[in-house]
């Protein structure tokens, strides 16, 4: 009886240490919460939200500091913009060649090869970007100067090919497959069946691929502090040199930026931002993520 | 009759013909990594020797290398899979087996899927933050470590989640049937079958915990280090140190950042053959990674 007993016990003990650890992670969002949210206050004690959100001019490490956030988020949109341009239609391309088209054996041996683009120190895309494609491109674009948004932004943009094409590839094999057989019953080919019946029913799933990849291009660091420069700069152009929020970050963290300084808290100001902006897209793309896996 | 056939024999060529642009989308990405590891070692390899790895950085370029990074990288991974081996399976273990379907198994599983797509450099700055400033750790290896062992902590909870999803209920039954507790039957059962799928998961964790340079800049890890961590065995009683864990330190792709943002050809050759090793490492862990699925998925047979 007694040993019954203690078994109970040593159950019980083994569930609440595994329930412990597994709230932790909890406690790690509560805490980037907390920590983003209080050394950013401090910084929008000094600065009024409208000055931040409505400014053009971002310096904040100058004698006359001007802490407008917009620079950086044109940046950070700009270099954005250009690695969606690449990613999103060849992650599609990408997904509906190894779900529709290629044979099992290639795409067992083309998943994982494609996975390595991923697990690329980003810091070496950064290098292959700078040193790289940027002196090539001058080749075709003379006006393009040493650091811009463009080179960048297309090296990011075939670094988050895996996430856009892994994920679209899950919710295009998740569709039945007698909606394609209806589809080819009616003697459509498997191009025709590919665009008009697997993706529109996988819609969901590969908008929720398309955010993730928006989202991972929004928080990517080293490849836009290496080649895209330090200045902020509100500008269209993709020929220019930008800064976006990840970089600046990393600029005053390599320079000395004293515990409870305004510089110290102006990334963390900036960090909110993204994390705000990133979280948004990542609960959409779990949303719709979540509403594949009810469809079917 | 003949339009009919002339509209069936384009659709056809319009097949054939995205057979071929979808394997050249397909061959973007793999030739950009191509080029990327040629154009490396084009201009790296003349860089690579001994002496390299057993330098450390320096002034002038020729005789600047790498020890103090690859130690530092080495140690900083030690510490991160430490922290985030118990703690990632803890929690696949308990949110697959234990976990009941309620609010707060939700709020668990809600909150690691977003933990997964919060950008790097935000880890970075709440380690900052939390280890730097709060509990006073320092820039030392152990913010380091831990920094990364957050960041990789979903990766490592998805594929302890994973493997043990791959295991039918039979086997829980059958332990069950013959009057195992639920924690004999996941020490005995669970975790050992899935052992492979963990162990994937933990080193493609660990490889993208190589190469992460940015959360490593924001606690402030300094970028010229010429000495190394003091060593962790001593020579009077006890025989071992922890100060190591206390000490500054560098990483590999914090070397090879440092290389690539000075305007010498020179150092930008060092940063090349830095980026080469930094490189080999990652795919060495990613195959060896896709090599233990393989070989245990073939293994296991239901």
């Amino acid at each position: 009886m007694n040993h019954t007993r203690k078994r109970k016990i040593k159950e019980s003990a083994i569930e609440a240490a595994l329930l412990v650890c597994a709230l932790f992670s909890v406690f790690i969002t509560v805490s980037i919460v907390f920590i983003l949210s209080y050394e950013s206050f401090g910084f929008f004690r000094e600065v009024p939200l409208r000055d931040f959100f409505l400014g053009t001019q971002w310096t904040p490490l100058f004698a006359n500091p001007k802490f407008g956030i917009l620079p950086l988020i044109t940046g950070t949109l700009l270099t954005t913009g250009i690695a969606v341009l690449v990613a999103l239609p060849l992650g599609l391309l990408v997904a509906v060649y190894l779900s529709e088209f290629a044979p099992h054996r290639l795409r067992e041996i083309i998943k994982p090869a494609l996975e390595l683009l991923a697990a690329v120190p980003t810091v070496v895309y950064g290098y292959f970007a700078l040193l790289f494609l940027t002196p090539i491109l001058q080749g075709f674009l003379p006006e393009l100067s040493g650091f811009n948004a463009l080179s960048p932004g297309i090296i990011m943009g075939i670094m988050i090919i895996p996430y856009v094409s892994s994920v679209s590839e899950d919710a295009m094999i998740a569709v039945p497959m007698h909606i394609r057989e209806g589809s080819y019953a009616m003697g459509a080919t498997k191009l025709q069946t590919a665009f008009k019946v697997v993706i529109p029913s996988a819609f969901s799933g590969i908008a929720a691929a398309f955010i993730i990849g928006i989202s991972r291009a929004i928080g990517e660091t080293m490849v836009v502090a290496i080649a895209a420069g330090g200045m902020p700069n509100l500008t269209a152009n993709p020929l220019e040199p930008v800064q976006t929020l990840t970089a600046f970050i990393v600029q005053v963290s390599l320079g000395d930026a004293p515990h409870g300084t305004v510089a110290y808290k102006t990334i963390f100001a900036a960090g909110i931002t993204l994390f705000f902006m990133t979280l948004g897209l990542n609960i959409l793309g779990f949303w719709l993520r979540k509403r594949i896996r009810e469809l079917y | 009759m003949e339009d009919l056939k002339k509209r069936i024999r384009a659709n056809k060529l319009r097949n054939y013909l995205f057979l071929i642009i979808g394997l050249l989308a397909t061959l973007v990405g793999l030739l950009l990594l191509c080029t990327l590891l040629i154009d490396l070692a084009l201009d790296g390899a003349s860089r690579l020797s001994m002496k390299f790895l057993l330098s450390f950085p320096s002034r002038f370029p020729e005789q600047a290398g790498i020890l103090s990074a690859w130690v530092g990288s080495f140690l900083v991974l030690l510490v991160t899979a430490l922290a985030a081996i118990p703690l990632g399976v803890a929690t696949g273990i308990y949110l697959e087996e234990y976990g009941k379907k309620n609010w707060l198994t939700d709020i668990i599983e809600i909150n690691i899927a977003n933990l997964a797509g919060v950008p790097s450099i935000v880890y970075g700055l709440l380690a900052l933050g939390l280890f730097v400033y709060f509990l006073k750790l320092g820039e030392s290896i152990l913010t380091g470590g831990l920094t990364l062992a957050l960041l990789i902590l979903p990766t490592v909870i998805m594929a302890t989640r994973e493997a043990i999803r791959a295991i039918p209920n039979s086997i829980r039954e059958a332990s069950y049937a013959l009057g195992a507790t639920k924690w004999q039957t996941v020490q005995w059962h669970i975790i050992p079958y899935s052992t492979g799928g963990i162990l994937t998961g933990i080193i493609i964790g660990l490889s993208r915990a190589i190469g992460e340079t940015a959360p490593i800049i924001t606690v402030g890890a300094l970028t010229f280090i010429a000495f190394l961590p003091s060593p962790p065995l001593t020579p009077e009683f006890p025989y071992f140190s922890f100060q190591w864990l206390m000490d500054p330190f560098t990483v590999m792709p914090i070397q090879m950042f440092n290389w690539v943002s000075r305007p010498q050809k020179e150092f930008q050759l060092n940063a090349a053959a830095a980026g080469l090793i930094l490189m080999a490492m990652t795919l060495l862990m990613n195959g060896l990674a896709v090599y233990l699925r393989y070989k245990f998925r073939k293994r296991v047979k239901w």
